[in-house]
């Protein structure tokens, strides 16, 4: 199913080159000095809280909003002296903003159905076009039916199509499943993807749900307050989140104050080796909940009394009091750590712990 | 967000337009009205307007407007109580009966009162018996002030407590509070601002109703003349100056209408059912 | 439906077409509701509607066939017509600039759109003569290009046009706000031009608006009395409007002239309406949610 390819074809090429990007709504900054690249055919996922500015990114890119600042562009080719019908980006819009006084057919058929005489294509390859498109999104028999009649996932399948029907340069997805359940959006999450894969455009999708970029994206830009935070892949950016909020933002986070000098980390009783490249000095330690390993009393770790046990699902829950300060681990499966009993003291040890001087 | 279609120059040719023709069409008039009541100075305008014919119109005409007013207001309490709080077969019947004024003509609300009560009337001759007069008397004034204004409250009330749902009452209920304490505490408090809208625009009809009014008030000159009839009356005279005396506070009830109903939109829309404007 | 009829109903809410509810006060608030508009309402109908037959149809059919009423109908529907149908691309332009562009005054302006409603008819219908007569400023203005506007039919479009605004206005300014701009915005990415989008993306879905707009207008426009007729004139066969008629008629003692008169506009008006609704109910068919 997995057909990340971007990284080893012929991708190396920068498609989309987003320069010193900056935007202020009054005196709101929404972006300040965004710059990113996406390749040929990647798919990009702008990942933030609301109010982090991947709306207004997306909405540069389609050319709905004006930068006060920056350079957009695509292929080459300056993109922000293009008008918005020229630019020829397929946008889908977290809802769908379907046309509703027309069919399914209509609607996909618009973008080349405004075409200049000239450009336009003839009335029987249009209706191929759309017969295709309808293949392609899975609605065949569906093209006379008006978006009133149809359920959200269908509804975002025609925005798709109809995106697509104008055969863009780029594909810009606002949130394409914020307004879906959550089992419809992991089936289309995966058709997305390989859809993308079949009709090879570079895209580009906000999302501010981490689980979505993580498994959908080749790359994901992460923004908070308008800046860009860190790019890279799933892979890079879990695994060496490059701050705090990264590393909050992308799971579930505990955190403890501690302390590197000549590479070793020191945390309340317990010494290990520090992370790679870390700086001496007073730092925040991160880890997951999960990634944790548990230890009897005299062994080695943090030393941490077991508060309580609850099974939650496939998942335990322990809540652990370390120094003071009150710390809820995770363990996957049914069966508990050997040891772990409420009221028993245990030893902890975070397998990969970040980093991160304090502030 | 901004406006998404944005033609260079296209913004100020619209905004000019609206602009020349509301100015043309509806401002101007209004402005003509003060002018051509004050065209022969301050005491010109007075004069008329102290004639006891004029002050009996006025106080016609606040008579009729305290009755109906009321009346009306009441009626659309219940009425929206009835629709807005129950569900029952032929509630869309009933709301098109309650509609049905708005679009009658003025002249037919009043042509109606003078078939069942005229001199040739259904109940003319009963009447006449009993020396009851109902048309061209003070009565019948008020039946045509009546049926034009009634859809007013109620118009405003049904959207509004359709809106809010009976969830608060139910509530009330709930906690032990009576009918009427859940009425008096709960509903009316949610209401109270559309309902002095309602009762605002029903005044304001009320008061300067012409086409009912004249049909059933025969014009008699200082009996049954309300105020919108007076200036008829002196504009059919020529005294032109004191038709637009007459008119002019007309207007000015118009303007404090409007006013008034503005600050209302603009202070509590919330509390108003919101596109829902006569 | 009477009150008479139903009000016993009223009396009993556990029967089988009301739905029970824990909320009081039903019989009370249905009993009165009923009671009022049957006395206020429904009863003058029926006398409006059964009188012509009491009185013979002949006369009814006497009287319609009358050159000068047909001649009245014909005026006041057609210049009702025309007067609705010149407000709806002036109330969308008017709506367009309220909702969609800024600038100094525009709360003002708003405010002053609802003035029709406000002042009172004859107001108005003074106040248009002045400004339409034959001495007054516009009067002399459309004199010379050999318009006459006061006592025409010309200055009964006027007035209708004067007092149906605000209906049109007022219909379409919440649609307009509430239009999804990113419905817009997604024809604009798509290669629309701003023809393209006002035509086919904005028009359509106002396009029910207007529809109802134009019907309130023209609703209100073919009774209308107090504005009208202190501008029109009054000539029989010539600028004499359908309501002015029936007070004419009255004046006669000719109650089932008037009554015909009166019945014929509620029908046409009726009828209107119903293919109004039938309009509007196709558009809705039409994709609205």
């Amino acid at each position: 199913m997995n057909f990340r390819q971007a990284d080893d074809t012929s991708a190396s090429v920068n498609a989309l080159e987003i320069k010193g990007i900056s935007k202020a709504y009054g005196r709101f900054p929404a972006l300040k000095n965004v710059s990113l690249q996406a390749k040929d055919k990647e798919f990009l996922a702008l990942l933030g809280p609301s109010g982090s500015g991947k709306t207004t990114l997306l909405r540069v890119l389609a050319g709905l909003e004006q930068p006060d600042a920056g350079e957009v562009r695509f292929a080459g080719e300056d993109f922000l002296a293009l008008p918005v019908r020229r630019r020829k980006v397929g946008m889908v819009f977290q809802h769908y903003a379907l046309f509703r006084h027309m069919t399914v057919a209509q609607n996909i058929a618009f973008g080349l159905t405004v075409r200049k005489r000239s450009e336009k294509p003839a009335k029987s390859e249009i209706a191929d076009r759309v017969a295709h498109l309808l293949q392609l999104v899975q609605l065949e028999g569906l093209d006379k039916r008006f978006p009133s009649q149809l359920s959200g996932g269908q509804r975002q399948r025609v925005a798709l199509a109809r995106a697509l029907a104008i055969e863009p340069k780029m594909l810009l997805l606002d949130e394409p499943f914020g307004a879906l359940d959550a089992q419809v959006r992991r089936e289309l999450r995966r058709w997305l993807r390989e859809l993308h894969d079949r009709a090879g455009v570079t895209t580009v999708f906000v999302t501010h749900d981490q689980e979505e970029a993580l498994d959908l994206a080749d790359r994901v830009a992460i923004l908070k307050d308008g800046e860009l935070i860190q790019l890279g892949t799933p892979n890079q950016v879990y695994e060496h989140p490059a701050t705090p909020f990264v590393f909050d933002f992308l799971g579930q986070a505990c955190r403890m104050p501690g302390v590197v000098e000549k590479g070793r980390l020191l945390i309340a009783d317990w010494e290990s080796e520090a992370p790679a490249g870390a700086a001496d000095g007073a730092v925040d330690v991160f880890f997951r909940p999960d990634e944790v390993a548990f230890a009897p009393a005299d062994g080695a770790g943090l030393s941490a009394l077991v508060r309580g046990v609850t099974q939650r699902g496939p998942d335990v829950r322990i809540d652990c009091v370390i120094e003071g300060q009150t710390v809820e681990l995770q363990a996957h499966g049914p069966t508990l750590p050997p040891g772990v009993t409420t009221g028993l003291s245990v030893r902890i040890k975070p397998l990969r712990p970040q980093v991160y001087a304090t502030a | 967000m901004n406006p998404s279609i944005r033609l260079p120059g296209i913004a100020p040719l619209f905004v000019a337009l609206t602009l020349a023709i509301l100015g043309v069409l509806i401002v101007f008039p209004l402005g003509v009205v003060f002018q051509q009541a004050f065209s022969k100075g301050f005491a010109a305008y007075l004069e008329p307007l102290t004639q006891p014919d004029a002050l009996h119109a006025i106080r016609l005409t606040l008579i009729v407007a305290a009755i109906s007013v009321p009346l009306n207001a009441v009626f659309g309490v219940a009425a929206a109580w009835a629709v807005a709080r129950f569900e029952f077969k032929g509630k869309s019947l009933l709301v098109t009966f309650i509609d049905l004024p708005f679009s009658m003509s003025p002249v037919v609300s009043g042509l109606v009162w003078v078939l069942l009560f005229g001199a040739q009337g259904w109940f003319g001759p009963w009447l006449q018996e009993h020396n009851v007069k109902i048309i061209f008397a003070t009565s019948g004034l008020v039946l045509a002030t009546v049926l034009v204004t009634l859809p007013f409250v109620a118009r405003e009330l049904i959207p509004l407590m359709q809106d809010q749902g009976a969830d608060e009452e139910a509530a009330a209920l709930t906690l032990g509070a009576g009918g009427f304490t859940t009425f008096w505490r709960v509903t009316l408090p949610n209401i109270k601002w559309a309902l002095l809208y309602g009762v605002l625009l029903c005044n304001a009809r009320a008061m300067g109703e012409f086409g009912a009014v004249s049909v059933v008030s025969g014009s008699v000159r200082g009996l049954t003349t309300t105020l919108p009839l007076h200036v008829e009356v002196l504009y059919n005279d020529y005294e032109f100056v004191g038709a637009f005396a007459a008119a002019s506070i007309l207007a000015s009830l118009g303007l404090v209408t409007l006013v008034i109903k503005t600050f209302l939109e603009w202070r509590h829309s919330g509390e108003l059912s919101a596109g829902r404007r006569h | 439906m009477t009150a008479a009829a139903l009000a016993p109903l009223a009396g009993k809410p556990r029967s089988r077409w009301k739905q029970p509810s824990i909320l009081p006060g039903f019989p009370l608030a249905m009993g009165w509701t009923l009671t009022y508009l049957g006395l206020v309402v429904v009863l003058p109908l029926i006398a409006l509607v059964v009188r012509p037959w009491e009185l013979g149809l002949s006369v009814t059919w006497s009287t319609l066939t009358e050159p000068r009423v047909l001649a009245a109908l014909r005026l006041s529907f057609g210049s009702a017509f025309l007067a609705a149908l010149t407000n709806v691309p002036i109330g969308l332009l008017v709506a367009w600039t309220l909702t969609r562009y800024e600038f100094p005054g525009r709360r003002l302006i708003d405010a002053f759109v609802d003035l029709p409603f406000a002042l009172p008819t004859a107001v108005a219908g003074i106040a248009l003569t002045a400004i339409y007569g034959p001495n007054g400023p516009l009067g002399e203005l459309f004199a010379k290009i050999g318009i006459k506007t006061a006592y025409s039919p010309v200055g009964i479009y006027i007035a209708l046009l004067f007092i149906g605004l605000p209906f049109v206005v007022r219909t379409i300014q919440p649609v307009l706000q509430d239009l999804d701009r990113e419905v817009e915005e997604a024809a604009h990415t798509l290669g629309a031009t701003n023809l393209q989008r006002f035509w086919l993306v904005v028009l359509p879905a106002v396009l029910p608006a207007l529809l109802s707009g134009f019907s309130l207008a023209f609703a209100r426009a073919v009774g209308e009395y107090g504005s009208v007729i202190f501008i029109a004139g009054n000539m029989p066969m010539k600028s004499e409007i359908a309501p002015l008629l029936i007070v004419i008629k009255l004046e006669q003692y000719d109650y089932a002239g008037a009554a015909s008169v009166g019945l014929a506009m509620l029908a046409i008006s009726f009828g209107g309406l119903l293919a109004m609704n039938g309009v509007q109910l196709f558009l809705a068919r039409r994709g609205r949610v």
